[in-house]
């Protein structure tokens, strides 16, 4: 589980977050939402690490990582796996050395056990058969999944995406959403995923945090999302025609 | 801003050492540092000495027009030179060109497509892991290529000599052995570690700081070779002074 408490952060005169909290439960996809500007990817990189926030504490299970020492953290960080917006694949390694990649550094693993387990991983996500394959010659759905491989093949106790539907069709779109959330499922892990797209808020949202001019609006599941009454997260939710089309049927 | 960059390249300095990974992986890192820097350097490197040592040759022989100063000065003077500041410093301005501008467009392309944040969220230190090795083969591969190009420089000058008919290959090894001070050798490799760490500890910093997009990658590699030069050529004069002036 995470717990983010009172988290805020500004670059210069500009608040970007301000006293955001949530509960990000184990085993569950939560999900932060909220239009391009609105801090989701700041609060997501607060809680990673990547930048540090003015105010506020993230709890990993309790271990407070704001202002932790620099074991706790590094405890922390290898408990983690992330997808990034591109992949962020290290291009001058295949597919089957980057998803090796935190297994090589990070373990002390046999290398034929190593294999067996980039290889398992690369089945989890579809990609069997990809392993000598560079980054550059292949789609961008299958570097998100190659992505995914490599955030799990650590075990990895929390997984974190930023906008994993990017620069994808909507069918792929939703096969990553379904992966994300069956493999949240599957091995019991806090699956916090950063996205604008309505199509995943409605697929695999359970727990929803929506931010708007860098507040925590609204947060709840994904069926009472329609219904919050929160004027500025129906002209979220609402934006497209048929999402309209949609609530005008539903009322 | 230029107090602020300095301060921010110590602080950077400072993490290569903090949160290692395993011997090893430096090794192995290192390793395929070395053949990016230093094997992929070699023919760039000893064209640009030949050319350069033959051409010293010949202009050194075209402006001692007195008949009272012998052939083999021109020897002499091309050793020196050669020795001084063709090898260490002219190689160090094209290994700037050549390296340097590799060093930061491939951090800076790594940092906006978010390589290096995959680095940190792992839990690796990416400055130590990304930037040590290269400044460790940089350190290693420069000093050799400095060797080299001084060989190199000397047999251009020799083949200008021979071929160009300037002077005699016998007065052209004269002057290459009259009064050598073996701390000129020893001075022109203190230049080469001290330009090597210059070069790649820069053009890493201006690599890994660099934001936004392809436009910005581009800039920061050629700030990163502006600055180096401009940086060798302070140090060049900084140990020049100090080492053989003081």
């Amino acid at each position: 589980m995470i717990e983010v408490r009172g988290l805020s952060k500004s670059f210069g005169d500009k608040k970007v977050l301000q006293n955001i909290s949530g509960v990000f439960e184990r085993g569950r996809t939560n999900l932060i939402i909220g239009a391009s500007g609105s801090g989701k990817s700041v609060l997501l990189k607060n809680i990673v690490g990547l930048l540090v926030p003015d105010l506020g504490k993230v709890l990993y299970n309790g271990r407070n990582f704001v202002g932790a020492n620099r074991d706790t953290k590094i405890e922390i960080r290898r408990e983690i796996g992330m997808l990034f917006q591109g992949g962020a694949l290290f291009d001058s390694l295949n597919v089957e050395q980057n998803v090796k990649f935190p297994l090589d550094v990070l373990t002390k693993m046999p290398e034929d056990e190593k294999l067996d387990r980039v290889n398992f991983c690369l089945k989890r996500v579809s990609l069997e058969n990809t392993n000598k394959r560079m980054p550059s010659e292949i789609s961008g759905g299958m570097k998100k999944r190659v992505g995914i491989a490599r955030a799990i093949v650590n075990n990895s106790k929390y997984l974190f995406c930023d906008e994993p539907n990017s620069g994808l069709d909507p069918q792929t779109s939703i096969q990553i959403d379904r992966l994300l959330q069956e493999i949240t499922h599957e091995y019991q892990i806090t699956t916090l995923i950063v996205t604008h797209d309505m199509n995943s808020v409605m697929e695999i949202g359970e727990y929803i945090l929506f931010i708007c001019n860098s507040r925590k609006l609204w947060e709840g599941l994904n069926q009472h999302i329609i219904h919050s009454g929160v004027e500025e997260l129906d002209n979220f939710v609402f934006a497209n025609k048929m999402m309209r089309k949609f609530k005008e049927l539903t009322n | 801003m230029h107090m602020y960059n300095i301060g921010r390249y110590i602080l950077f300095l400072g993490a290569l050492f903090k949160n290692r990974e395993s011997f090893r992986t430096y090794a192995t890192l290192t390793l395929d540092e070395c053949i990016l820097v230093g094997i992929n350097s070699i023919v760039l490197v000893s064209l640009v000495s030949v050319f350069m040592g033959a051409v010293s040759t010949l202009q050194t022989a075209y402006n001692i027009v007195s008949p009272f100063i012998p052939d083999s000065v021109i020897g002499l003077i091309m050793r020196n030179l050669t020795i001084l500041e063709l090898a260490p410093t002219i190689t160090a301005i094209i290994f700037a060109g050549k390296v340097g501008s590799s060093i930061a467009s491939n951090l800076g392309t790594m940092q906006i497509t978010e390589q290096i944040d995959a680095l940190e969220v792992m839990g690796i230190n990416s400055v130590s892991y990304l930037v040590l090795p290269k400044i460790l083969a940089t350190l290693i591969m420069y000093p050799l290529l400095v060797i080299l190009a001084g060989c190199l420089a000397i047999g251009g000058g020799y083949l200008a000599a021979e071929w160009g008919g300037v002077l005699s290959a016998t007065d052209f090894f004269i002057g290459l052995k009259r009064r050598f001070n073996e701390f000129s050798v020893y001075f022109a490799l203190i230049k080469s570690f001290v330009f090597a760490f210059l070069v790649s500890s820069i053009s890493a910093y201006m690599g890994y700081y660099t934001q936004g997009g392809a436009l910005e990658v581009g800039q920061a590699s050629t700030r990163a070779v502006t600055i180096s030069c401009i940086c060798i050529l302070l140090g060049d004069f900084i140990l020049a002074q100090l080492l053989l002036v003081s």
